[in-house]
């Protein structure tokens, strides 16, 4: 917008200063450093994100057909260096792999919001560094989101509009009717009123071209109520009379993707590149980003202004978390100690009260061992008692025997001697 | 020489025709290069700013170099009678915006003076307001960038350029000027200009330029171009180019006489007329080709993505380590010292 500075004074010139070269050097600056565009599509497998990239750029970007059978949703990204005379494109092409394919479809605008946050975040983080490179910092953050709508012929699907609803704050929603040579002029007018009024009652932001500059308001007003661009894609080239266009061929007839009577191909071509890719560029920086960063910012705890609208400081803000973090990391330390402490004392008893049993068991082996061994020491007891028993009567039998032997030597001697 | 870098004409290419009319045959054009037209609407609407300081005794024709180079009055002189009165006590930071247009380009210009600098008997440390005055520019700005909710386009009031301006004695750079060339290099782009240029003959001039270069080297002093700040070869060599006539000698001129049939800006003296925007009297038009038609959007890119950042990299190592200090050579609300450092800081925490 046009803002006229009140501390500034008009002056007139008395003559040419030059200073009506500056777009230009703006511009040849820009040129030398190169530009970034990163488009996101999302859409269903097979709704053709991959054939209509190709058509748009010009390019085959080399893409091989997805399965149905992703488990969830996923995204690929992939970047590559374009040259148009002398300006270079860094364009990144994020396709959603798997879209619309599972049975439930809860989570999947969840991986989308979930990628188009992190390029933020990453932007964010580069943001705040102490050295930092912006200029020289690869853009990732989406610029354009392009929706493809499957050509049903009425109406949105739920998933589309809960998408779309959860993107519109995000990022620049732009949305198309993928293989639109499948419906004939009148449905195709009918399902684009259809579409265009779902979205507003179900209070979607789709991204509106810019109206503000007179050199561009009429054609982007055009195209605003052309909206949503009903396309088609092709990589395949027929012959038309003495040239070769990017054309579907059929057995009755040929969609020529170049002609604008045959579907929108050209006007989003026309949109997206050649009249507001600047646009998209900058409403991602100062309006989707910024709300980004706001929040993010703010989720932290920091504020401009403190409750009584007094510009808070945020070094206060800082050292009230500093001091919270730090009160928080000493509690859990204590806690820490506290439970250590009390693992210490359980794992003690624990170890005395097993001291304790062993102890018992030994007490009681203990005791049993004396008990036998005073059974035995009886036993031994009574043993030697019968030994010397057995002993003195075997010293007695021998005796006997010795005194009788005796007798009976004596005897004999006795009759040896009577003879 | 002013051929190499005078675009006074500066090219517009044809912006792409809108419409079927470049399908026809041309398969493969997209359209990738419509972004450089768009660019150019973005900065018409946007608007430029342009911030330039000048520094000097008074006497010099600072003033009158402002109006020449911008044709217009931007800088009024002081209509008090008395030198007395026309030095302020101390140095005073006197800032002028002014909106001007050029062929549907809109710039805001602002003229930030020095009245005051060099005129005292003691000119010690006369570096200090001014270097503080550039610092609160870039804490402005700073503070600006960290907001939770900022603006759409943070206003820029950093210095852009300093425009130092040596009194013509033809000999070499006296102390003050050397110290506060050396100084203020490594924050503000600074071009030096020799002032009244037309006191000194071709001879004394060149001889003069070559001692001041020297000078500039031996003391270390970057002036712009400076020569780390190259980005390629191609640059180079237009900067080195540069750098070998600089300091511009130039002369400024509010007045038009008739020399040749042509109305021209000049000086009438009784030996002639020095015409300002003849390259053969003095080197006004290279000074207004650098700094205007060929170089303004380098100054500023410089001042925005080297000296900012260099402040900004020191702000935030400042506070670091100690969270209640105040930037040195600032007069910050203490309200809003803000802890530049928080945002990052707690940030990595959290990762």
């Amino acid at each position: 917008a046009n803002s006229v500075d009140k501390n500034a004074r008009p002056l007139s010139l008395s003559g040419h200063v030059g200073f009506d070269s500056l777009p230009h050097q703006l511009v040849n600056k820009s040129t030398c450093q190169g530009f970034c565009f990163n488009i996101l599509c999302i859409g269903e497998t097979g709704i053709g994100k991959s054939t209509l990239m190709d058509t748009l750029f010009n390019t085959n970007f080399e893409n091989f057909e997805s399965s149905h059978f992703e488990p969830k949703v996923k995204l690929r990204a992939q970047t590559y260096d374009l040259q148009e005379s002398n300006v270079r494109l860094k364009l990144t092409i994020v396709n959603t792999v798997g879209f619309g394919d599972q049975m439930n479809k809860q989570e999947s605008y969840q991986h989308v919001v979930d990628y188009i946050d992190t390029q933020f975040e990453s932007y964010l983080q580069e943001e705040l560094k102490i050295k930092r490179s912006l200029h020289n910092y690869h853009d990732s953050r989406i610029h354009a989101c392009l929706y493809f709508i499957a050509p049903s012929g009425h109406s949105l699907k739920s998933l589309d509009l809960v998408t779309m609803k959860k993107l519109d704050s995000k990022v620049n929603i732009i949305p198309v009717i993928a293989k639109a040579d499948t419906i004939s002029k009148s449905e195709l007018h009918k399902f684009k009123i259809k579409i265009m009024s779902e979205l507003v009652s179900n209070g979607v932001q789709i991204y509106q071209f810019p109206t503000d500059d007179e050199t561009v308001s009429k054609i982007n007003t055009a195209m605003n109520g052309i909206l949503p661009f009903a396309v088609v894609g092709s990589s395949e080239e027929v012959k038309i009379g003495n040239k070769m266009v990017k054309a579907r061929q059929y057995p009755w007839g040929v969609v020529q993707v170049e002609n604008e009577n045959h579907c929108d191909f050209v006007k989003l071509r026309e949109m997206l590149i050649c009249v507001n890719m600047e646009d998209l560029r900058e409403q991602t920086h100062t309006r989707h980003y910024e709300l980004y960063r706001r929040c993010k910012l703010e989720e932290m705890g920091f504020t401009d202004t403190n409750p009584e609208s007094k510009p808070v400081s945020l070094q206060e803000t800082y050292e009230a978390k500093r001091h919270e973090f730090l009160g928080d990391l000493q509690r859990r330390e204590e806690e820490m100690r506290q439970m250590f402490v009390q693992r210490v004392k359980e794992k003690e008893t624990e170890l005395k009260e097993a001291e304790r049993e062993l102890q018992g068991k030994f007490e009681q082996l203990k005791r049993l061992h004396s008990e036998e061994k005073s059974k035995l020491d009886e036993k031994r007891r009574s043993l030697e008692d019968e030994i010397n028993t057995f002993s003195k009567k075997k010293a007695a039998a021998e005796l006997l025997q010795g005194q009788s032997f005796n007798t009976n030597a004596n005897l004999k001697k006795d009759k040896d001697r009577k003879k | 020489l002013s051929e190499c870098f005078n675009m006074s004409a500066p090219p517009h290419p044809q912006p792409p025709a809108k419409g079927a009319s470049h399908a026809a045959g041309d398969f493969s054009y997209v359209g990738i290069d419509a972004i450089l037209e768009q660019m150019r609407r973005k900065a018409m609407k946007q608007g430029f700013e342009l911030n330039i300081m000048i520094v000097g005794q008074s006497g010099l024709g600072k003033s009158t170099l402002m109006n020449t180079l911008f044709k217009s009055k931007v800088s009024r002189k002081s209509v008090v009678s008395t030198p007395e009165e026309r030095i302020p006590k101390t140095i005073e930071i006197k800032s002028i915006s002014h909106d001007i247009e050029e062929k549907g380009v809109r710039m805001k210009l602002t003229v930030i003076d020095t009245p005051g600098f060099g005129d005292h008997i003691n000119n010690e440390n006369c570096w200090q307001p001014i270097m503080k005055f550039i610092n609160d520019q870039y804490e402005q700005y700073l503070q600006e960038e960290i907001n939770i909710d900022r603006k759409k386009r943070i206003p820029d009031s950093r210095v852009h350029c300093c425009m130092y301006f040596i009194p013509p004695t033809g000999h070499c750079l006296r102390p003050l000027d050397v110290e506060f060339m050396s100084r203020l290099s490594k924050v503000v782009n600074i071009v030096p200009v020799i002032a009244k240029a037309d006191t000194l003959t071709l001879e004394e001039r060149d001889f003069f330029k070559q001692t001041i270069r020297e000078e500039l080297r031996a003391n270390g002093i970057d002036v712009y171009p400076q020569k780390e700040f190259d980005e390629d070869s191609d640059d180079r060599m237009i900067n080195d180019k540069i750098r070998e006539m600089i300091p511009f000698a130039v002369v400024g001129s509010n007045q038009e006489y008739q020399v040749n049939g042509k109305r021209l800006l000049g000086r009438k003296t009784k030996w002639g007329t020095i015409e300002v925007e003849n390259i053969a009297h003095c080197e006004f038009a290279h000074l207004r080709d650098l700094l205007i038609r060929t170089h303004m959007q380098n100054i500023k890119d410089i001042t925005s993505s080297i000296h900012y950042e260099v402040y900004r990299v020191r702000r935030l190592n400042e506070t670091n380590g100690q969270p209640n200090a105040q930037p040195p050579n600032t007069l910050v609300n203490p309200q809003q010292a803000n802890g530049v450092a928080a945002q990052h800081q707690v940030l990595t925490h959290e990762m």
